[in-house]
């Protein structure tokens, strides 16, 4: 039954080192700029004029 | 800055779309199929399509043929537009592609045959476990390949869940196919018993968690927002999910082995761990839900957002119920029943199944640039979808709760009300009032199919859309304040490694004292190897999918010790590879079979297996009628032997050489004995072997009445 007592020592261990790290983020103020990214994921794909599959292949990759 | 003109590769997308309706299809056809069976024993026509053989095809099916082609559809979608960048490589995309379809193929024809591991969801044969090891390694490498050439700094929570996803079923798929080879199509597996259990669900529930929600999760990150064309609610929200789920998840896979043999530490563990999980599932519900807060009119007119709201509805139901049902109570009642089919069939169709469709309807006409056929069609979709789950949900939830409640029901003179047989008629009309359900769902996928079909003809694919985009910058400028999870986002490979030790935690700490620590599998003295017919019996009993229907787990509570025996302790299944507890009791269980007053005689146990019905009226059990033509494979003994003891089972040196003169001394006497009940059968059949095994199971353990566990 030892077993039982070190994993729910590990266990708080770990889920309590994320819990500070999550306080000391927002006390930090890190989350400030988490708004851009949502809004720019949905101007991604627009580009007015459209193609077909002709185009070759090769120049699909830029360097 | 020169903006960079590239290519997204549709294609890709288009094939991967058209095998998610496909495999759709078949894979819910099969699961129809499998339900009527259960109301019409009749339709168990052949060894191949019985079923025993056909569920493990279905769930394999849904999940990796229908599911699986749906995240590789979404990802491969949605992450080049997240990336600015093409895929890494159109020539992986298509080995993944067709290498993943070889394998649907594999799986559909070897499971008929067969040709099983006997692990629910891992059933699949060695080889064909070492190509979906290749081809997952595929998957991966043009993911990063993509990611790491990518324009976009900044990574989207929705890519996060990919390479959550990516790894985790990584390293589920290689612990849990650890296994060694007797023949090209057969194997055993490394675990036996109890570490065998802990080792399945631990896998069982994160193929839950890794292959049907997280990859999900990312595909409703991108694309309700995309639908709704509105950002999601908390972007901070998204990162606190994602990271607490991954960490979590991990975790909760001993709650499917509740009052089981399982030692209590790990049992105590996973309900923990299970409860916590519903924080950071509904915050992804929530986050979600709330993605279209202001928008809720348009609701009423999408189509699309109305298969995107059910999702995720579905999804917060069934992440609600999976916590309860991890409580011991709960599971005290649920365990074994139609409690949870009911409730994976939320997760299934409703979750992943009404997400996938909604994403389809999305998808396809804006890589066809055109627009979606018809409306009208989808809404009916939609509705008969929805209607659908409910029609088949309810009558299982009624009947799971029903059945469970009549297996507890004790008379006032102290015994129990029903037999066993008496619940399982009970449920024939709730299995109708499913198939019924379920007919509803398909109905609205071949809608679907068509309606496609339509949109498809009425345009023309973009195979290689144009698209435009700055370099990424490459000395990036660290500003003050800047969050340390900011830093992560930009370093795939980092990442990938944080991710990969966090969900290690998890599993290390649960699997590794289970295997090191003695005292958790007490040995009791009397358990011994099987016999070489015991052990062919047992390999036709993993073969023909007895598991599916029958546990051999027997809880300690009164309503089953008084039905089936003394409760199963951890020391009896030692040399059982793979364990067989089973999950669900649409037959009873059979931990004791071979004693007690469920004992039964030889001829007793041909005649079920030849006519099920003929010994006990009204049983749903398919017939096994081809066990008594088919010759027992003595070729396959030794090698079995050589395994088996390699694996650590106590045969002495030399046996293999023996071991199929024993075969025959017993598989005579069990002839013998059936000649007397007026049963003429050659000994090497089959249905010998299984017999034999059926009147071992339990034998150990009531040879040692006094019960000395040696710790």
């Amino acid at each position: 039954m030892s077993a039982l007592f070190v994993l729910i020592g590990i266990s708080i261990l770990v889920a309590g080192g994320f819990l500070a790290a999550f306080l000391w983020s927002v006390n930090k103020g890190q989350f400030d700029d988490d708004y851009t990214p949502s809004i720019r994921m949905l101007f991604d794909d627009e580009l007015k004029k459209t193609t077909t599959s002709t185009i070759p292949k090769t120049i699909n990759q830029t360097k | 800055m020169q903006v960079e003109k590239f290519y997204y590769d549709n294609r890709i997308v288009k094939n991967f779309a058209y095998a998610t309706i496909l495999w759709g299809a078949v894979g819910m056809l099969v699961g129809l199929y499998i339900a009527l069976q259960l109301v019409f024993p009749a339709l168990n026509i052949t060894q191949y399509f019985s079923f025993g053989r056909l569920r493990p095809l279905h769930t394999n099916a849904v999940i990796f043929a229908f599911v699986g082609n749906g995240i590789f559809m979404g990802v491969y979608y949605s992450l080049q537009r997240l990336c600015k960048a093409r895929m890494f490589s159109d020539k992986l995309s298509n080995i993944h592609f067709w290498g993943w379809q070889l394998i649907i193929v594999a799986a559909a024809v070897t499971l008929p045959l067969g040709l099983t591991q006997g692990a629910e969801y891992a059933e699949l044969i060695w080889p064909i476990d070492l190509a979906i090891t290749i081809i997952w390694v595929v998957f991966g490498w043009n993911m990063f390949g993509t990611i790491i050439k990518r324009r976009e700094k900044h990574l989207y929570v929705a890519i996060w869940f990919y390479i959550a996803t990516f790894v985790t079923v990584a390293v589920l798929h290689i612990v849990r196919s650890g296994q060694l080879p007797t023949s090209f199509l057969h194997s055993y597996s490394w675990y036996s018993g109890v570490q065998d259990a802990l080792v399945q669900w631990w896998y069982g529930h994160n193929a839950v968690a890794f292959f049907l929600t997280t990859p999900y999760l990312g595909l409703m990150y991108y694309f309700m927002p995309k639908a709704a064309n509105r950002p999601v609610y908390s972007y901070r929200l998204s990162i606190i999910h994602f990271w607490s789920l991954i960490f979590l998840y991990i975790w909760a896979g001993p709650h499917h082995l509740l009052y089981t043999a399982l030692p209590n530490w790990a049992q105590s563990l996973g309900i923990v761990f299970s409860f916590m999980l519903i924080f950071p599932s509904w915050g992804g519900m929530i986050n979600g839900l709330l993605t279209l807060r202001g928008a809720w009119d348009r609701v009423r007119d999408d189509v699309i957002l109305k298969f995107m709201v059910v999702a995720v509805t579905a999804y917060g139901m069934a992440t609600f119920e999976g916590p309860m049902l991890s409580l011991k109570s709960v599971s005290a009642i649920s365990h074994y029943t139609d409690w949870v089919v009911a409730h994976v069939h939320v997760g299934a169709l409703g979750w992943n199944g009404m997400l996938t469709f909604g994403v389809i309807y999305w998808l396809i006409p804006r890589i066809f640039k055109t627009n979606l056929y018809s409306k009208k069609l989808a809404a009916n979709h939609f509705w008969l979808a929805t209607l659908g789950i409910l029609f088949w949900a309810i009558p299982m939830y009624w009947a799971g709760i029903q059945q469970s409640l009549m297996w507890k029901q004790f008379t006032e003179a102290g015994q129990l009300k029903y037999t066993f047989l008496e619940t399982v008629t009970y449920m024939k009309p709730f299995y109708a009032m499913r198939s019924l359900g379920g007919t509803m769902y398909l109905t609205g996928v071949l809608i679907m199919f068509y309606n496609i079909y339509k949109t498809v003809k009425s345009g023309k694919l973009v195979a290689d859309e144009e698209a435009e985009a700055a370099p990424m910058v490459k000395e990036y400028v660290k500003h003050s304040g800047e969050h340390w999870h900011r830093v992560i986002e930009r370093k795939p490979i980092q990442f990938m490694i944080l991710a990969l030790v966090v969900i290690l935690i998890g599993g290390i700490i649960e699997l590794v004292p289970t295997f090191m620590i003695k005292s958790n599998v007490p040995t009791i003295s009397s358990v011994k190897p099987y016999t070489p017919l015991e052990l062919q019996g047992r390999d036709i009993y993993v073969r023909e999918g007895c598991y599916v229907c029958h546990s051999q787990m027997i809880r300690p509570f009164r309503s089953e010790t008084e039905r089936y025996g003394e409760y199963s302790k951890a020391g009896e299944f030692i040399y059982d590879k793979p364990f067989q507890w089973g999950s669900k009791r649409t037959g009873p269980d059979l931990a004791r079979e071979g004693t007690g007053n469920l004992k039964k005689s030889d001829g007793w146990h041909f005649r079920h297996f030849r006519e099920p019905s003929s010994m006990s009226e009204g049983s749903i059990m398919p017939t096994y009628p081809f066990l008594i033509e088919q010759n027992i494979d003595t070729a396959s003994t030794a090698a079995k032997i050589n395994a088996m003891r390699s694996l650590g089972v106590p045969y002495e040196k030399g046996y293999e050489k023996i071991a199929n003169q024993e075969l025959m001394t017993q598989a005579n006497g069990i002839r013998i004995n059936l000649k007397m009940e007026g049963i003429e059968v050659p000994a090497n059949r089959e249905v010998v072997a299984l017999i034999s095994y059926m009147q071992r199971l339990g034998k150990d353990i009531s040879n040692n009445k006094t019960a000395t566990f040696n710790k």
